[in-house]
Formats: structure tokens, sequence, C-alpha cells
């Protein structure tokens, strides 16, 4: 990993659109329950859930026959056994988008809903267990690997190779943010 | 017996009903797997890795129609990385040098080429119908192939394939000299088809009895050709958009009035609810309606339609048809036995059209229900109880709460009593999916009750390895296994490794399962092969686990005579 120049970012207030999020990390598989939250966020998609076939979904997604627009994202956390896939395409900003992976790797409460966590400020995933920090990242067209929730969405989406889930103590090393924002 | 001719005992042969037992009489003397070999027409091959494509053609020189199946079910869901495998070539190739004589090739899942198209088209002399399901690799210009050089083509059947587009001048291709087309399906085709060539091709194919058009084809040409195929028994309608010409729906209209032979109807792509009432005079002699592609036909819409449909046995409509659709369903289409509903939506948490109740509805009024795939917001014990007293004669039950681990809607509790009643009735039962919150005790009621299941598909389900164990130990015709996101490990697939032979294969992603555990099933069983698909990163972090033990993320297992595949990428380790 490239170890960025510049000043020490505060690593906070990412530009999101709600900005009152919570959210906890576990690994993935380790339970019945964490396997489900993977999957049930309101607008996530795991890979291949619902069971339907690409070539129906492709036929009732768009007006034109068969045209698939997808953005598949590998996404891997730091500790996790495998990685994750995540289409950025099918979600409307970096909201959606941290819920969906706060669902992927989460920690949920019996009902299946999020834990109310400790609210840690926003962009941040905690393991509720362990207490550590992960900040989501991303590797660019050009290879930096980058703060999720710099740049304007659409431009994250185009230019994100894929993601990672970073421990926070190595965090501290990225690229600080444009001030101009 | 032995003292007969072989021309009799071959004519004895030709009484068997299928595959499986031709295999047994095989195997009862060398004089009749001789006789049988080299009488077999119809060969079956389940999965295309379980057996060398040239040991085939060299067993049965004289077949004439093969079929070849290659990616595992849930390749459908993109579960399977691009690249795996599942190439059409090698049969094709095998079969030009030593089966000429071949005249059908159906496959599923398979990666066909152009090249392999080619190859095809101009090596067998009698061949005359191909039927893709599901494949890819190929473009339109394999299809003009397959049109310019098979003479005696009669069907060509495309079932939603991922074709490339190169122009629409494959349909032109067929020959004037070609009239011996009996089905032409390409709805999964993408791009335009020329008009004329269309309407020509039509009209020199007396023996026409299936087509199914693509998006492109307009009202007016759909109208036109109608007119020229009376004996047409299956349509797939073009686009059915509406410009309100209301002109061209009453020409449509006066064409399908002359198709008294037509029983099945699909497509409807775009269609509005204005074309509809045009077509309800073609309803009461349907058997077949498929109208899972016409997202912007609403539950009013639709059961104004099937409301005329008194004879439908099977049904593939969306979930817009809601829970009261389907009561007028279940009141009209007494003689239904298939019903398909698809979600409209498919973000987990969205609105729910249908329900428990639809469902319920459906098994109280089509008692010959037989095959089912429902997807759903919720769904109860109590409801599941009552369909599975209701309809005892599923053979096909695929039930799939789009939520997972979702629970009884009214009780909270798991579905396992409901779906163990399914098992109990359901005594014919042969292919079962699961869904929503379910504990190790469904798999105990399956591995009980389900005698007769052959494939049974698991998702988000179990508490532990006794769950999977239930199933292995209890469903002896099981032959396809396919779990995924369900806490099954080493354990469980180490319980019973004998049975993997009497099975086609195992899939299991994103369980428990560790590569140790993979290597052990492998040593213990040298007949079957054991596929570990990793898509790891470079940075290998894949190895990091906290229990020192790297786990599987994707596992395919099959038994197999052809030892391990040498065309497998290299995220496919064969141990």
């Amino acid at each position: 990993m490239s170890a960025n120049s510049g000043d020490s970012p505060a690593v906070s207030g990412l530009d999101y659109d709600d900005t009152a999020l919570d959210l906890t990390l576990a690994l993935p598989g380790s339970d019945h329950a964490s396997r489900v939250a993977a999957a049930t966020t309101e607008r996530a998609l795991a890979v291949g859930w619902p069971p339907v076939r690409a070539y129906r979904r492709n036929a009732l997604r768009d007006g034109d026959a068969g045209g698939a627009s997808c953005r598949l994202v590998k996404v891997a956390a730091d500790g996790a056994p495998y990685l994750r896939k995540v289409d950025l395409a099918a979600h409307g900003g970096y909201a959606a988008l941290l819920r969906a992976l706060h669902a992927m790797f989460a920690i949920c409460g019996a009902d299946g809903q999020e834990d109310a966590g400790s609210g840690i400020g926003s962009g941040r995933l905690v393991d509720a267990a362990t207490g550590a920090e992960y900040v989501p990242t991303y590797e660019d067209r050009d290879g930096d690997w980058m703060l999720v929730g710099d740049v304007p969405w659409r431009m994250f989406v185009e230019s994100c190779k894929r993601i990672r889930l970073m421990k926070s103590s190595e965090a501290d090393n990225l690229a600080p943010r444009p001030s101009s924002q | 017996m032995t003292y007969f001719p072989e021309e009799v005992v071959e004519h004895i042969f030709s009484f068997l009903p299928g595959q499986h037992d031709r295999n047994t009489v095989s195997l009862v003397c060398k004089v009749w797997y001789e006789i049988e070999r080299l009488s077999r027409r119809t060969v079956f091959v389940g999965n295309c890795y379980a057996v060398r494509p040239e040991r085939v053609v060299l067993r049965f020189p004289n077949m004439r129609a093969l079929t070849v199946k290659g990616k595992p079910h849930f390749a459908d869901f993109n579960l399977v990385p691009p690249d795996w495998g599942g190439y059409a070539a090698p049969w094709i190739e095998a079969a030009a040098r030593g089966c000429v004589g071949l005249e059908e090739l159906r496959m599923k899942r398979m990666v066909v080429t152009d090249e392999s198209l080619e190859l095809l088209a101009k090596t067998f002399p009698r061949f005359r119908a191909l039927i893709l399901i599901s494949c890819e690799g190929f473009s339109t210009d394999g299809l003009a192939a397959i049109a310019s050089h098979c003479k005696l083509l009669r069907e060509l059947d495309l079932q939603e394939n991922e074709v490339e587009d190169r122009g629409p001048r494959w349909l032109s291709c067929f020959p004037d000299s070609c009239t011996s087309l009996v089905s032409l399906n390409f709805a999964c085709i993408k791009g335009e088809v020329n008009a004329g060539s269309l309407e020509r091709l039509v009209a020199r194919s007396p023996n026409l009895r299936s087509l199914r058009l693509n998006r492109s084809v307009p009202v007016d040409t759909l109208s036109k050709i109608l007119m020229r195929t009376p004996n047409l028994e299956d349509l797939g309608t073009g686009n059915l958009a509406d410009d309100f010409q209301t002109e061209s729906y009453i020409r449509l209209a006066l064409a399908f009035d002359k198709c008294k032979m037509l029983r099945s109807l699909s497509g409807f792509w775009d269609a509005s609810p204005f074309c509809l009432p045009f077509i309800y005079p073609v309803c009461a002699q349907l058997t077949g309606l498929n109208l899972s592609y016409a997202p912007t036909l609403d539950s009013s819409d639709l059961t104004k339609m099937i409301s005329h449909c008194v004879k439908l046995q099977r049904l593939w409509v969306l979930d817009c048809i809601a829970d009261k659709g389907l009561q007028v369903v279940a009141s009209s289409c007494k003689d239904l036995q298939e019903l398909r509903v698809f979600p409209s939506d498919f973000y987990i948490a969205g609105y729910s059209p249908v329900t428990e109740e639809g469902l319920v509805a459906i098994s109280l009024g089509c008692q010959k229900l037989s095959s089912l795939l429902y997807f759903c917001h919720q769904m109860t014990n109590a409801a599941l109880i009552t369909i599975a007293k209701n309809c005892p004669n599923f053979t096909r039950f695929r039930l799939c709460i789009l939520e997972p681990g979702k629970p009884d809607a009214m009780t909270n509790q798991p579905l396992d009593e409901g779906f163990g009643a399914i098992v109990r009735e359901c005594k014919g039962l042969r292919r079962l999916s699961i869904s929503g919150l379910l504990t190790d005790k469904v798999f105990m009621y399956i591995g009980t009750y389900a005698k007769e299941l052959e494939m049974l598909s698991i998702a988000f389900a179990g508490d532990s390895d006794a769950g999977m164990m239930h199933v292995m130990k209890g469903c002896k015709n099981l032959r396809k296994l396919e779990i995924r996101d369900s806490p099954f490990g080493d354990a469980a697939l180490l319980e019973n490794v004998a049975k993997y032979e009497t099975m086609r294969s195992l899939w299991m992603s994103s369980c428990n399962v560790t590569e140790k555990g993979c290597q052990v099933l492998a040593s213990k069983m040298p007949m079957l092969n054991v596929e570990v698909i990793n898509e790891l990163d470079e940075n290998n972090e894949m190895d990091e686990n906290h229990g020192g033990l790297p786990k599987v993320d994707k596992l395919y297992v099959y038994r197999t005579t052809a030892g391990g595949r040498d065309d497998a990428p290299n995220f496919v380790k064969i141990l």
C-alpha cells in the first residue's frame, strides 16, 4: 500500500447524504444473523440474491433489450476470510453504499436490525466485538488508495476499482481530502 | 435372451423409456452392452465434466441427439465466476470426428463460440435441431452459419442466451430452399431483424408450429406473420408497445383469430394494457401463458386477461398480479399445473404485492398444481401447512422469500414447520428450494420425509453441521445439492463421502468449509473432482483468518470418470 504524503488527516466529516450513521463491523460468516444481515440492507444487493437469472434482471431493468449496467467491485475487509462484491450502480449514493457495506460485515440485533452503535463519527465502521475501527477506502484508476467519500458519487462509481475496509491505524497515511469542499 | 438375434434384442431395447434403463441393461453382459451402445440414439450428459466427450462419442457412435449441461445451477445467479469453464467446443469437435450422423444438440449453461457453431453447421449433414439454453460466448454470426449451412434445419431454439449482436443479417442467411422450419425462437436476440426476411421465412415454412420473436419486431409485422401461420401452436410476441394505433391492434386481433391451434403465448415485451383486450379472444384456448416480461401491466390488467384463460395449465407472471390477482387465477384456472411468480422489484425490503395469502388461494382453487416457483416478501407456517394439505401433488416446490432469514410473518418463528408439512404431504416431491428463517429442524424433516427428493437448494439456512448431515443421510435419491451462506462446515462435508458418488454434484458457497476439509474429501474419494473456487485478491489477504484455517469461498464437487479437467482457470484449484 502506498504511503501518501501530506498532513495527517482528521478522518471525519465525510460528505455523506445523511450524517447519523452508526456502523459496526464484524467478520462475515461469524453467525447466522450476520450472514443474514449481509443481504438484508434496504437496497443492498448481495451477489446472486434474490436468485433471479441475469437475463431476467436485465430484461426488466431497462427499456432497451438486455443492456445491463452494473459496476461490481470487490470489497475486502482487513481480517475477513474472503472478499465480497458490491454493485456500485445499484446504490444511489455514499449513504446507501455504506449501509450495504455495514450489512455485509455487521453484527445485528435480535430482530435483524442494525445495532444502535456508540455514535462514532459518520463513515467509520466499528467492530463492536473488538472496538477496532475501519475506514472505507478504495483503489482508483491510477492505482492510488483513496478515502471513500471525497469525490462526487458518480465520479467515484466510474473510478473505483475495488474497496478495502482498512483498519484505521493504517488509514492515517492516506492523502488528505481537498480543502475546496 | 442371448440366443435372439441382435436385431431382436435391439428392437426390445427400443421400448425402454429412458437413458437410465438403457444404462442398466448395458450392465447385464458384454453382448447387451454392445447392442445397446450401438443402438443408442439419445444421449444425456448432465455434467459436461463428468465424462470425456471422446469417450461418449466412442461408446455411442450412432447417437442422433446429444444433450450436454455445463455450469452448475448457481451460475444463473452470478455465483460462478466468468471463465470458469463449461466449453462446448470439445463436445462439438469430438462429435465432428466420431459421430457425423448427429441430428440434434441441446446445451445448457455452456460457453459456445461462433467457431464451434460454424463447425457444427458444416459437419453434420443431417443436423436439424439446435437448442441453446442460458449459454453465452457466441454472436449472431454463429447463427448465420447455422442458418446458411443446415439445410434440413427444423429447430433453432435460443432460450435466454447471452448473444452478441452483430446485426440483422443472420436471419437473411436462411436460403430460399429452407422450408423445413418447425420451431424458431430468437426472443433473446437483442438486435433488430429484417421484417421482410422474417415474413418471407415464415411464408415458406409450412410446418412452423412454434415461433418466438424478439423485442424488436413490431405489431404490424406480427400481424402479417400470423396471417401466414394458421397452424401455429406456440407464439412469443414481439413488441406490443402502444402507439395508440388502434388499427394495428385490430389487425392483430384478426390475425389471432386465424390461429385456432394456438395454445401457448409469451413475449409481451413492453405490452401496454390497451392492447390486451385485442388478445382476449385467443385466451380461452391457451394452456400456457408467460406474462413475466411485462412489468407495465398491473394487477387488474393481468386478471382481466387471465380470467378468460380457463384452460390454462402453465402460468408465468410478475408479482404485480398481487394476492387479489392470484385469487382470480385460482377461480378461473382450474387446470393449472405450473405457476411461477417472479419479483418485479429486486430490492429486498420493498413493497410486497404477493404474500402467503395469494399462494393459499391458489392452493385452494388449483388442486392440480404440481410445480411452483414463488417469490414473495413474507410467508407463514400456517399458510404452508394449508398449502401442503391442499396440494399434495407438488413435484417441484420453490419458495423464495426475498429477505434472507425472515421468520414467520405472524409468529416470528422459523419456518421449519411449514416446510416440514410440505415434505411430509408431498410424497412425490423431486425438487425443493427453501428460504426464510430456518433451523436444523427443517433439515431433519427433509431428511426424514423427502425420500424422492432429487434437487435441494438452500440459502441462509440452518444452525450447524447437523442440518446438512440430516439431508445427506436421509435423502436417498438426492442428485444435486446446492448451498449458499449457511453454517455447514467440514464435519458436514465429510460425514458421508460415499454419497457424493451417487450424486451429480454438490455446490457450497460462503459456508464454513475449509481447504483442509476439501483436501480430505479429495483424498478419500478419487472419483470426485473437488473444485475450490477462490477469487483471491492479489495481495492474498484471503489467507488471513482468525481460525488459522483458510475458508473456501466456493466449492463444487462432482463425480467424474474424466479425472481433473485441463481447462480450469487459475482461480480454480482441483484437489
